[in-house]
């Protein structure tokens, strides 16, 4: 399989409230700062892919006007994934492997601002008998965490401390939305705290994957993309156990990830207590592991929709393009108490 | 480096109408993909992955319906995509499935494509009012047809041209049991004295809106060993997209269009795809579409398009043929036009078109386009095996 790297990563800053930015405002700096840092014009790019949802934006064929300010003059070779980002790095990565194309560029932003998040995202639901009900993201993450705290897997106080652990994480994180120490915070759906739960905000990501030579070309230590897989699980929550996270698992394995240890794990896990599931889906719970766990803060300090599993993968690749990690998992998830499953293995050359 | 060849060993469609309330949205897109196994002679156990396209979520109200269709589609433990590039997603979704088996990161992988129009209204879909932005208020057929009159003004075509087209896509569909429009009292003059809808657009010169999904099952050169009936091989498939608005687009005939036939021709090695490509099926939702892209896509010379069709060339029975099996003017399941379009292309080189099938057809085009002309994806199969 051909060689293919992380060369690249920008973010924007992650806020409440974009109201006096656009999509493209919100997302133009971010593609500058990876070009910039790969020395990269938009026209040396061979494929360009991005992730989003019209839902978010509330109108349909949104990710266009991304596009108009990505500059696609001449025309270029460009798809679209109405889903996160990391599903957009996926496409892309599969267009690096069959040769046509050196270089990508790929990007993925969501403003969760100008409407109710919790009320678009149960849109995603099956629309004949779930979705008329109009459960919402955090009582369904509730039904997840209820189900780990009777199966003896996990207590309030375990998830107050993946809270605590994550936003002290992200004390030093210039981009992330809640940093530093955040109290259990109030009861929202029990056995919910809003501690437990991500904030809601507006964000963009963008990456640049090269191929071989042209990737040690343009970044020092590449994060080289050791193996990449998802999987999808059943819709209906009632079908699933959800104190498991088999795709998670089936993912991992085929991306290579339990053939040698991992240093890092960037997880994308919305809620305190999806990391309890992720974490022994991935082994990485063993009573000696020395893995350093979402040190960016994850998805409980900064959660734009559509972007957040593709900052996973980005946050993995900056740690090692700056040496302070070897070989990196990240992770991202999509639908529904993790229905949907992506990981990646990322590694630099020592 | 080397791909691995492409090919398409199974294809299925629903039929195609304004309402099918006998299912769901999972009923629909099951109905096309277990019709593709069947003609491949495969289970859902034999499918690597899948890849799933439409058009917006607004058209059914669903946020990213891949979701709720996983189950649907034997997808639970695989991988599944959910491609979106707007009216040429359905070419885009299939050209994504594609390069996971070039890439050999899968061996067959199951692509499926869909539109279930009347869950919603896709012109309102289309047009809820964002702050700053051109609204397009009157759907895809008010933006459209101002593009229709500038090529029509650019060269001299004279206005019975979009009525041809429409009378000859209407009588194709009639030979083709999936197709949503079966107007077999369809004339010419019935076309010609249709009401006005957007001046130079009549009611007959425009796509309906369908509820359908189509499905292809994509495999390796083992795979293709192994399947039954004979396959469609991809001799090449690219995606082109450019700006929606700015100063120098040509509406008429986007350059995007242009490299995009061009890199799918070098791939394939074609040098004129006049004389070498034996039939097309084309993106054409309204009837004048047909010669403006015989212009963009390099079969015509510039101006010229529309005396190809003028004089019989397009017709089923003409020496290219365009849209055999009725193409977008009868069939418009908005997501899954563009995989139709690649779908019928691949059912003519594999001779399995039916009472539509073009005598001899070897090298076949599908082509797809979307937004504000912006979006295009095509490809080329042959019912030979590209030569490595």
């Amino acid at each position: 399989m051909r060689d293919v790297a992380i060369v690249a990563f920008g973010q924007s800053d992650h806020v409440r409230d974009s109201a006096e930015t656009s999509e493209v405002e919100m997302l133009m700096p971010v593609l500058h700062d990876v070009l910039e840092q790969t020395g990269l014009a938009a026209r040396d790019i061979d494929f360009t892919c991005s992730g989003s949802s019209d839902y978010l934006a509330g109108r349909a064929f949104s990710f266009t006007m991304a596009l108009d300010g990505v500059g696609a003059w001449p025309p270029i070779s460009e798809s679209h994934v109405e889903m996160d980002g990391a599903w957009a790095l996926y496409e892309a990565w599969v267009k690096l492997l069959t040769g046509e194309a050196e270089t990508a560029l790929v990007y993925a932003y969501g403003k969760s601002s100008p409407g109710s998040v919790r009320d678009v995202l149960t849109r995603q639901l099956d629309p004949y008998y779930v979705a008329p009900l109009w459960p919402d993201s955090v009582a369904l993450a509730a039904l997840q965490a209820q189900a780990l705290i009777d199966a003896g897997l996990t207590d309030e106080r375990e998830l107050a401390g993946i809270a605590d652990r994550s936003r002290a994480a992200a004390a030093t994180h210039p981009h992330a939305q809640l940093r530093g120490e955040v109290p259990m915070g109030e009861p929202l759906v029990a056995p919910l705290r809003t501690g437990d739960c991500p904030p809601i905000g507006d964000g963009a990501a963008a990456v640049v994957l090269a191929a071989g030579d042209t990737a040690r070309r343009l970044a020092g230590r590449p994060a080289w993309i050791r193996g990449l897989d998802h999987r999808i699980e059943a819709h209906s929550m009632g079908v699933r156990d959800l104190t498991d996270s088999p795709s998670t698992r089936l993912a991992a394995e085929r991306a290579g990830a339990f053939e040698r240890p991992v240093d890092t794990a960037e997880l994308h896990a919305p809620f305190t207590s999806q990391e309890v599931v992720l974490r022994r889906a991935l082994k990485l719970d063993a009573p000696d592991s020395t893995v350093c766990i979402n040190p960016s803060g994850g998805a409980l300090a900064a959660n734009p929709v559509m972007a957040a599993g593709l900052i996973r993968l980005g946050e993995a690749a900056a740690r090692i393009q700056r040496g302070a990690s070897d070989r990196a998992l990240a992770h991202a998830t999509s639908g529904p108490c993790l229905q949907h499953n992506l990981v990646a293995v990322l590694e630099g050359e020592r | 480096m080397s791909k691995e060849p492409v090919a398409v060993v199974g294809i299925g469609q629903t039929t195609h109408v304004a309402a099918r309330r006998d299912v769901s949205l999972a009923g629909l897109v099951r109905e096309a993909a277990r019709r593709a196994l069947d003609d491949a002679e495969l289970t859902w156990a034999d499918i690597d992955a899948v890849v799933i396209g439409k058009a917006p979520d607004f058209f059914e109200g669903v946020m990213m319906p891949e979701l709720y269709l996983a189950d649907a589609l034997g997808a639970v433990g695989k991988p599944m995509l959910r491609v979106h590039t707007a009216g040429s997603v359905g070419g885009s979704t299939a050209l994504v499935a594609a390069n996971l088996v070039a890439a050999r990161v899968h061996r067959t992988v199951l692509t499926v494509a869909f539109e279930k129009q009347s869950e919603s209204n896709a012109m309102w879909g289309l047009s809820l009012p964002i702050p700053f932005q051109q609204p397009l208020l009157a759907g895809a057929g008010g933006f459209f047809a101002p593009h229709v009159r500038a090529y029509m003004r650019r060269t001299g075509a004279p206005d019975t041209v979009g009525s041809l087209v429409a009378y000859k896509d209407r009588r194709n569909a009639l030979k083709n049991p999936y197709a949503h429009l079966h107007e077999h009292d369809i004339t010419l003059e019935k076309v010609r004295s249709s009401p006005m809808l957007w001046d130079p657009i009549r009611y007959s010169e425009t796509c309906p809106s369908s509820d359908g999904a189509c499905a292809m099952i994509l495999t390796d050169r083992t795979g293709a060993a192994r399947a039954p009936h004979p396959a469609a091989w991809m001799h090449g498939g690219a995606m082109r997209s450019e700006p929606t608005l700015f100063a120098c687009k040509d509406f008429v005939s986007p350059q995007a269009g242009k490299d995009c036939a061009a890199d799918v021709y070098r791939q394939a090695g074609i040098t004129d795809p006049r004389r070498q490509i034996d039939a097309v099926e084309m993106y054409v939702p309204f009837s004048w579409y047909e010669p403006m892209w015989l212009e963009n896509l390099g079969f015509a010379e510039e101006g010229e398009g529309w005396k190809l069709t003028e004089s019989g060339v397009t017709e089923l029975d003409g020496d290219l043929p365009v849209n055999p099996s009725g193409g977008v003017l009868s069939t418009n399941p908005i997501g899954a036009s563009g995989m139709i379009r690649f779908a019928e292309a691949a059912l003519q080189v594999r001779g399995q078109a039916g009472a539509h099938q073009v005598d001899g057809a070897r090298l076949a085009l599908g082509h797809a386009y979307g937004g504000g002309s912006q979006f295009f994806s095509m490809w080329l199969v042959g019912a030979d095996a590209p030569a490595t």
